[in-house]
Parts: C-alpha cells; sequence; structure tokens
C-alpha cells in the first residue's frame, strides 16, 4: 500500500510485518523514531506475540537481543553512532555466536567533538565486526532491506545490520510503498534456529577457543558471510518475485554502458549522485555510477566486473579511516589490484557530520578526477582558509587549545566580518 | 520539480507544515519530498524545513538552495538570516504577518517577482482565532494552494484532517480556509487594479 510516511515509521511497519518476537530498543538520535514506531505497535496489539523491552544502554539492548536469539526468538534492536560503540563487545559477539539478530543502524557521526548527524563512520567502525552491512538508498528500499534482512540473517544464521542515513533518510517524508502481511509471509518462513539454548535440551553456546581451533573457527566465519554473495542476488530475485519490486541485490549499476567514468557510493547520497550523472550524461559525457548496497559481503568481483573498462573510478564516502584515507576507496583498490589494466582510482571524502553534498559540488568533483587528478583523499568542500589558520595557529603557539573550539571561534569570527 | 522552502521557529509546526504539504501533493498522486533542517530544533530557535514535488520519483537529497517558493512563517527571522537565499525571480513568496511589505523593508524583494507572486497572511491571527494556539502552518498551507495553484485545496484540507484528526483538525482547516480565501481576494483585487502591487 503506497504511503506518504516518515523512512522511520515506514521501517518500523515493515520489521514488524516480518513478525519479531524480541525488540530491544534504548533511545538514540536519529534512530529513535523506528523504535518508538514499534513500541506503538506492540501497545496497540497491531504487533502480537511481541516482547518489547526497554533496557538501560545500548550494551544492554543488544544483549538482550543475544539471549532472546540464542533461546530461539526472532530479536530486533536499532541503534546509531555512539550508541554502536557503547555495544561493541556485543556486536561482535552476536556475529561470532552466530545469531541471526537483525539490527537497523539509523547512520550518525562519531564523536568527539560531539555530532547528531549523518555520516558513516558508525558503520565503518563495525565493517570487520563479522555482520552483513547492507546500506539503503531510499526509505522504500530501507524498508525492503529489512524484510530481506531478516530472512538472509537466519538463512546464514549470522546478524545483519540495515544501515540508513540519519536524517536523510530516518526523518525524510516521502513515498513509500508498505507491503502486506501474506506477502511478508510468503518471502519470510518462520524462523527455524540452528542452535537454540533449551532447558529441555541442555547445551552451551560461546564456547573458548584456543589456538588449536580459532583459525578454523575464523575461516569458517569468512567462508560464511561468503556464502551470502550467492544468497542476496537469489532472495533479491525472490523478493521481486513476490513483491513486484526490485530490491537489496548486491550492488546496482546506472548508466554504465560505454561509461568512462564510474562513480561508487552508498545510501542516500547516490539518488543525488544520479541527478548529477543525468545532467553530465546530457552534456555528453561518458559518465555512470554504481550504488553499493552490500558493503559486508563486498562483493570483489563483482565491482571487479563492472569497474574494469573505465578509466576513472570515483569513490564518494561518508567517512575516513584516519591516518589511512577513505575505507571504501580502500576495498575498491583492492577490488581491482592484479588487473592488468586497471582504472585509476580517486578518493572523495563528503558529508562528515551532516555537511550537504551538493550536485554542484559532486559535478565539480567528477569533472576534477577526470581533469586534474588529486593524490590520496579529497575533502569535498573543505574550507581550506580555515583549516589553514589553524595549522598555523598550532605552529606558533604550544598551548593552542581544542581543535573543534578554535575552529568554531574561527567561523564565528569570520561571520561577523565583512564580506570578502 | 517545484521546490518549496519554509522558514519559522521552533513550535510553529514548520516540519509539520511542509509533511502535510507533501500528504497534500501525494494525494494527488504526485511524488513528495519532506524533510527538515536537521538540528537540534528548540522551541524559538530558526527552524527550516523543505519539500519538493515532482511528477516523477525525486532522488536528490541536498538541502533546497534554489527554493521556488519560500514560506516565511516568522518575520523575525529577518534579521537573524538570509531567508531569501536562492529564490529565483520568477518565484514565490509568502509571508506571515500581519503588517505590509512596506513595514517588513521587502519591497524591493517583492518587486523581483513576477506581479501577485508575493503575498501577505496574518496566518499567526488566524491560528489563534481558530486554532487558539499561535501555530501558523496550516492557514499557511491554504495560502500556498490559492497562491501558486500547486495543490488543490480540498487536498490541503485532506492533509490537515489526516495530520489532525477530529477538532483540532478541523479548526485548522478553518482557519486555513479563511487564509486560501484571503490569497484569492487579493489577488482578484490586484487584478482590478493592476497598476499597484
Amino acid at each position: 500500500m503506497l504511503k506518504q510516511i516518515e523512512g522511520s515509521h515506514a521501517m518500523a511497519e515493515a520489521i514488524a510485518l516480518c513478525r519479531p518476537e524480541v525488540i530491544c530498543a534504548y533511545p538514540i538520535t536519529p534512530q529513535t523514531h523506528i523504535v518508538e514506531g514499534l513500541g506503538e505497535l506492540v501497545k496497540s496489539g497491531a504487533l502480537q506475540d511481541c516482547e518489547f523491552i526497554n533496557v538501560e544502554s545500548e550494551f544492554a539492548a543488544l544483549s538482550v537481543a543475544i539471549g532472546a536469539s540464542a533461546a530461539g526468538a526472532r530479536a530486533y534492536t536499532a541503534t546509531a553512532s555512539q550508541g554502536l560503540l557503547f555495544m561493541a563487545e556485543a556486536v561482535y559477539n552476536a556475529a561470532g555466536l552466530g545469531l541471526p539478530i537483525v539490527m537497523t543502524l539509523g547512520n550518525r557521526a562519531i564523536g568527539a567533538p560531539i555530532n547528531i548527524w549523518n555520516d558513516h563512520s558508525d558503520a565503518m567502525s563495525m565493517r570487520d565486526a563479522g555482520w552483513i552491512q547492507l546500506f539503503a538508498e531510499t526509505n522504500q528500499e530501507a524498508v525492503d532491506l529489512h524484510i530481506l534482512a531478516f530472512r538472509l540473517a537466519e538463512e546464514l544464521s549470522m546478524p545483519v545490520m540495515v544501515c540508513v542515513d540519519g536524517f536523510i533518510l530516518t526523518h525524510a517524508v516521502e513515498r513509500v510503498d508498505i507491503p502486506d502481511q501474506a506477502q511478508v509471509d510468503a518471502f519470510l518462513p518462520p524462523y527455524d534456529p540452528v542452535q537454540v539454548l533449551d532447558p529441555e535440551h541442555p547445551a552451551s553456546i560461546g564456547a573458548m577457543v584456543g589456538p588449536e581451533a580459532f583459525t578454523e573457527v575464523r575461516f569458517l566465519a569468512h567462508y560464511k558471510q561468503r556464502q551470502a554473495l550467492r544468497l542476496i542476488p537469489a532472495f533479491s530475485l525472490d523478493f521481486a518475485k513476490i513483491f513486484g519490486r526490485a530490491a537489496g541485490g548486491l550492488l546496482r549499476p546506472y548508466r554504465i554502458e560505454d561509461a568512462e567514468t564510474i562513480v561508487v557510493a552508498m545510501g542516500s547520497v547516490c539518488g543525488t549522485i544520479k541527478d548529477v550523472i543525468d545532467a553530465m550524461r546530457d552534456e555528453g559525457e561518458k559518465i555512470g555510477a554504481v550504488s553499493l548496497v552490500s558493503y559486508r559481503p563486498f562483493p570483489v568481483d563483482e565491482l571487479r566486473q563492472i569497474l574494469a573498462p573505465a578509466k576513472d573510478v570515483v569513490v564518494v564516502e561518508k567517512s575516513i579511516a584516519v591516518g589511512v584515507g577513505g575505507p571504501l576507496a580502500d576495498n575498491i583498490d583492492g577490488a581491482l589490484r592484479n588487473l592488468d589494466r586497471r582504472p585509476r582510482l580517486h578518493s572523495a571524502i563528503a558529508g562528515l557530520g551532516g555537511r550537504p553534498i551538493s550536485r554542484a559540488s559532486l559535478r565539480n568533483l567528477f569533472r576534477m578526477a577526470v581533469e586534474s587528478p588529486w593524490e590520496g583523499a579529497h575533502f569535498l568542500d573543505l574550507n581550506e582558509h580555515v583549516v589553514g589558520r589553524e595549522i598555523h595557529r598550532v605552529r606558533k603557539v604550544r598551548r593552542s587549545g581544542s581543535t573543534a573550539e578554535n575552529i568554531l571561534r574561527q567561523l564565528a569570527l569570520a561571520s561577523q566580518l565583512p564580506p570578502g | 520539480m517545484f521546490q518549496i522552502r519554509i522558514h519559522g521557529r521552533g513550535g510553529q509546526g514548520v516540519v509539520t507544515g511542509a509533511e502535510m504539504l507533501s500528504v497534500a501533493a501525494f494525494m494527488e498522486g504526485r511524488h513528495a519530498q519532506a524533510f527538515p533542517s536537521f538540528g537540534s530544533e528548540r522551541t524559538g530557535a530558526p527552524v527550516v524545513a523543505f519539500c519538493r514535488i515532482d511528477d516523477k520519483e525525486i532522488r536528490l537529497r541536498e538541502p533546497i538552495q534554489d527554493p521556488d517558493c519560500l514560506i516565511l512563517q516568522d518575520p523575525t527571522l529577518l534579521k537573524v538570516i538570509d531567508v531569501f537565499s536562492g529564490l529565483n525571480d520568477k518565484g514565490y513568496l509568502l509571508v506571515n504577518t500581519s503588517k505590509t511589505f512596506d513595514d517588513l523593508h521587502l519591497r524591493a524583494i517583492v518587486e523581483k517577482l513576477p506581479p501577485g507572486q508575493a503575498v501577505i497572511v496574518p496566518a499567526t491571527d488566524l491560528a489563534l482565532k481558530h486554532v487558539k494556539r499561535p501555530a501558523p502552518n496550516a492557514a499557511l498551507l491554504g495560502a500556498f494552494a490559492a497562491l501558486t495553484g500547486l495543490v488543490r485545496f480540498d487536498s490541503v484540507k485532506r492533509a490537515i484532517a489526516e495530520a489532525f484528526p477530529g477538532k483540532v483538525g478541523e479548526a485548522n482547516i478553518a482557519a486555513a480556509q479563511e487564509a486560501y480565501d484571503m490569497v484569492l481576494a487579493q489577488d482578484r483585487a490586484r487584478q482590478a487594479a493592476p497598476a499597484r502591487v
């Protein structure tokens, strides 16, 4: 049913249709509206046979989800930013124990300095924890990926994180086709766990594993996650048959036929990128894009096949691995490794801490990649004047103070000066 | 694509206004996207909300920098921020005030816009009269429908009723109706005496 609805509420409705049995919630912006929506559905009776547990922290939220999942319940939670960091130990445990929990991450920057706005730092901090990570481009996709996530998680007995851009998607009101219960039931069978803690049939999970077996356990975790490279496309086809629209997939190419330049990105910025691609195509530029849906597992073969014929690949990503550069760009670089004739790779960091990513800036960026390429990571729309002044000041003054406060002071002073 | 930017203060229903407008457009079978300027919204703090309306899927996610219509819910913001930033010469301007454009020193901006595309409506007064609360958003949507013709007034009424069921909705619809009628009356008066805007 088509609805004009806030992204968070659309996701809450879709998650409820997946019949979760335990939802653990601890509020943190910008994810809060999702679990609030689910809380309302449980309270009103629209979502039955579901226990909604308010917990005292994010660490407890995921720990309770782990317990519930191990006891054979379909478990769900959601978080963002510092909340994900606070549950970090449990994030690794959920994956290590092979528990098919689904968690929404309302992507938000990580402090310090504290920042409530969108980027992908939180998702990147847990990219190696063993969870599948799927990124949504629109709220329709956010809805669809959650349904896909439960199926995928339970098929593999592995947790799945659905990454949704905080505010940009969670707080946007737009048209979403909310599936009906019969469709979801046809796609998602009841949870049939591969392991259950049951007092009638005592067993333990979570053994201590020494050097004699740890490598094998880890190898199998890697092997198992790579099964998702086959399952995600298969389930996506199945999804299309039942719901009548495409969803998921490992990645989605856009106008890449004969493209000499291909832009790779994840999440909501892909929409803006597509508008820029259309405008540049109209001017005769051979440019296309790839929206990456599955970041973990990373679809190396599919990316290599699409990107290999291009002359230039521009990676636009909303996070910075301090001291190295863009983590997505690094992964793409790895996918292109050992090619005989490989495209040039251009890494751009954009949209940090909620900075808007405009069509104009993207268009300049794509042109610059071809005409005057840069080395390393390029920070889109960086205020070089402010950065230069701060670097200079820190060199001169030993007790130079906090960078965040200094930058804010500079910006406040600048706003009081006449323009120019 | 038609882009609307709404400026107001926390508590004036700025975000709800953008959302109701998107619902009205959706009811007419169009694509619409409403979103707030994400911040730590507090009562009284400047708030911006955006709405895009199109006949095809809206993919763009940047904040609206070049609005086709600007709705100013609170003229005291004129001293705080550049609310007119990016408003194009063919655009629409809708201001909530019981004063005149001259009182607000906006004559120069109004004259840059096509005749009849800048209007004032005492939306807060209308809200106080009908809703008993200083939330001018519904009245401004009524005025918006009359000013731009982009959405039908009937859709605006249905969107308000969906957001505010019952008596509150009815009161808001009454405020919107009066604002709608006022703008149409202003337009008729302007056309009768075209020498003066």
